[in-house]
């Protein structure tokens, strides 16, 4: 019998692309602490540099309504996609006493097509998410805490199930944490795929055990989210800024960005494509594109700039003259596009568009939850009739029938924002790359039209 | 007309299916995590297949059982996932990531050299049930693309000459 052979080198390590000496506590809130060699950060060590003072220190000495409006006055944006404000959603569940004490869920669901950070953060640091819940779960009253990790991530399962049991024998999670009278638990779920379950209520029905469609809003899960519960949902990265904001302040967190950007804290950006050293950074919010490109090292031989996306397949296409623009919330929002999850994905010049769009186009009607007509069909008839250009099949009106698609695929004649969002890509090729769509109409029926 | 609903069809073919009793014992462990037991239905589905490789009809009569919800929504949840699988799989299932930033990096000539060196399409498995090939979404190693999966093996990034030493690895 022949040898395993041993495949080590191929394996995928998660790595962040900037080393111990360039991170600083000040600085790299998210990072600061992770280890060169990538192995997983253990309770001791992570308590050893400041891990959990935040935490005790919020229990001790502040309420909850003060954690929401310091996350409000921080402006703490959701890292998910949206960059909808973290303390504005938590502000939903203070509506009143009378409410029953609900749950906080972290969407771990990371699936952004062009999206690998939160697997970072999961893999290298658990504890500092786990801080951020107890955080984010003292400030909404929440009961229960639950981690909704897409079920690929295999190796983050298991950093997170020892650290959520380090977390429990030390008393920082289940009853009375650190004498505070403060109860909060967390259980790690794993998902079982399927996009459409990062969708924050198509995620708490998965939660639930049903199928992952997306639920109508309002109610808004801060009112009534799992089992008719105040339910917050946040993004792993969200979170992991809670201990940040809570330890140093909010003038330090809004200082963060140095100016770039109204935006406060850093962000996890990176790149994938055909750049030279793809990879992910912690930089401060509102880094132009260039900066992260550079970082990259640029093109690879013989590759032009031709077109990125700011932030997954759900974003706009952006072109390189928008590469100096601070990648913030509202300015990328402002060029037709999204900053999404701030992973930059590049585009050769020898890329054909038609093709990625395809691709992309491909995937949004896979993941379709299937729920509303407008995206179960729309989305499909787009991916065939890109299709159809690609090959150089098209007929002329399939232009004007892909435009009907990304004017029309919003509510509210969509049920939730996957076919938005799958528009947008589509939409922006459109705008900026319209002649080579067009240069997929076939000669013969061209002839037709005249 | 006649009755095809899942119960009738196992109440009558009775595939023979017998729930293990660590693995029932793990899906009550579970329940007890959520407010309702139709929560941990999933991870029953996934209990399962860890032990047969797959989600079998009598099992998802079991899992009802077991959690104390109906069959039907256990079954509508199975079928729903991408990673629940109600038919027989190879040993080893391999996971091709087909979104973006992998197809920007070479995708489409890996998909090419796996399916031929192969010899099966997405959701087929080889001859000697050694394989079953699927597509999926982003894996999040899209710096290190194309990337895939076999088992709980994340590898990045492939090319079509590593193929022959990768697939030797999974006898
Ligand atoms: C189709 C779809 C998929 C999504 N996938 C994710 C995801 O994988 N992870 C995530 O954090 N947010 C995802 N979101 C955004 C969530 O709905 C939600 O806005 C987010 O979890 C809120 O957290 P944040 O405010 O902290 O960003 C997705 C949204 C849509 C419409
Ligand atoms: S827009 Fe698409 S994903 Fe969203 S509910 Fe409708 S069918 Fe489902
Ligand atoms: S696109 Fe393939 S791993 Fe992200």
């Amino acid at each position: 019998m022949s040898a395993i052979p041993d495949t080590s080198r191929l394996r995928y390590h998660c790595q962040l692309r900037q080393s111990a000496d360039e991170r600083r506590a000040e600085t790299h809130p998210l990072t600061w602490r992770l280890r060169d060699d990538g192995t997983c950060i253990q309770l001791d060590e992570y308590r050893d540099k400041q891990g959990y003072e935040a935490a005790l220190r919020t229990l001790e000495q502040r309420s909850p309504d003060d954690v929401i409006s310091a996350m409000k006055e921080a402006n703490v944006r959701g890292r998910g996609g949206g960059g909808f404000s973290a303390g504005l959603k938590w502000s939903l569940t203070q509506v009143g006493d009378h409410l029953p004490r609900g749950y906080l869920v972290c969407n771990a669901d990371e699936m952004e097509p062009g999206t690998f950070k939160d697997r970072l953060l999961l893999e290298q640091q658990p504890h500092l998410l786990i801080e951020g819940m107890i955080i984010a779960g003292y400030a909404n009253r929440s009961c229960y805490g639950y981690i909704f990790l897409r079920g690929e991530y295999k190796e983050a399962a298991r950093s997170l199930a020892q650290a959520i049991e380090e977390a429990q024998q030390a008393g920082l999670l289940g009853r009375n944490i650190a004498g505070s009278g403060f109860d909060f638990d967390i259980a790690l779920h794993t998902g079982a795929g399927r996009y459409i379950c990062g969708e924050e209520t198509a995620l708490i029905n998965s939660l639930e055990g049903k199928r992952a469609n997306p639920r109508a809003k309002p109610p808004f899960p801060g009112q009534a989210g799992a089992w008719g519960k105040p339910t917050v949902v946040n993004n792993v990265e969200t979170l992991c800024n809670a201990p940040g904001v809570m330890q140093h302040g909010v003038d330090w967190y809004q200082g963060l960005s140095g100016g770039l950007s109204n935006d406060g804290g850093t962000k996890l950006y990176g790149v994938s494509g055909l750049v030279n050293r793809p990879g992910l950074w912690e930089l401060p919010i509102g880094t132009p594109g260039r900066e992260i490109l550079d970082r990259a090292g640029g093109m690879r031989d013989g590759h032009t700039l031709k077109a990125w996306l700011p932030g997954g397949g759900s974003t706009g296409f952006l072109l390189p003259e928008h590469l100096d623009l601070p990648l913030d919330f509202d300015t990328i929002g402002q060029y037709g596009s999204r900053l999404g999850t701030g992973l930059l994905a590049v585009v050769s010049d020898r890329q054909s568009i038609v093709s990625l769009l395809r691709n992309l186009e491909q995937f949004f009607a896979r993941e379709s939850c299937g729920w509303c007509t407008p995206c179960r069909d729309g989305l499909p008839w787009t991916a065939k009739l890109l299709q159809a250009l690609e090959r150089g099949e098209g007929k002329p009106e399939y232009i004007d029938i892909l435009e009907q698609h990304t004017l029309g695929l919003n509510p509210p004649r969509t049920f939730c924002a996957h076919a938005p969002g799958a528009m947008m890509p589509l939409e922006s090729g459109l705008r900026h790359f319209r002649p080579e769509l067009e240069a997929g109409i076939a000669q013969a029926s061209m002839e037709g039209v005249s | 007309m006649a009755d095809t609903s899942l119960a009738r069809r196992i109440a009558t073919d009775g595939d023979g299916f017998e729930l293990h009793a660590e693995d029932r014992q793990a899906m009550l462990t579970e329940r007890a995590h959520y407010e309702q037991p139709q929560a941990a239905c999933i991870e029953a589905l996934k209990i399962v297949q860890r032990r047969h490789g797959w989600v079998p009809d009598g099992a998802i009569v079991a899992i009802a059982e077991t959690l104390g919800v109906g069959a039907g929504d256990v079954e509508g949840v199975a079928t729903f996932y991408s990673l629940i699988f109600r038919q027989p799989v190879g040993r080893h299932v391999i996971l091709l990531c087909d979104s973006s930033s992998c197809f920007l990096t070479g995708y489409e000539a890996l998909s090419e050299a796996l399916r031929e060196r192969l010899g099966i399409g997405y959701g087929q498995t080889t001859e000697d049930g050694r394989f079953t090939l699927l597509p999926v979404c982003c894996l999040g190693a899209c710096d290190r693309g194309p990337a895939m999966m076999i088992n709980d093996d994340t590898f990045g990034p492939i090319a079509a000459e590593d193929l022959d030493e990768l697939l030797e690895a999974y006898p």
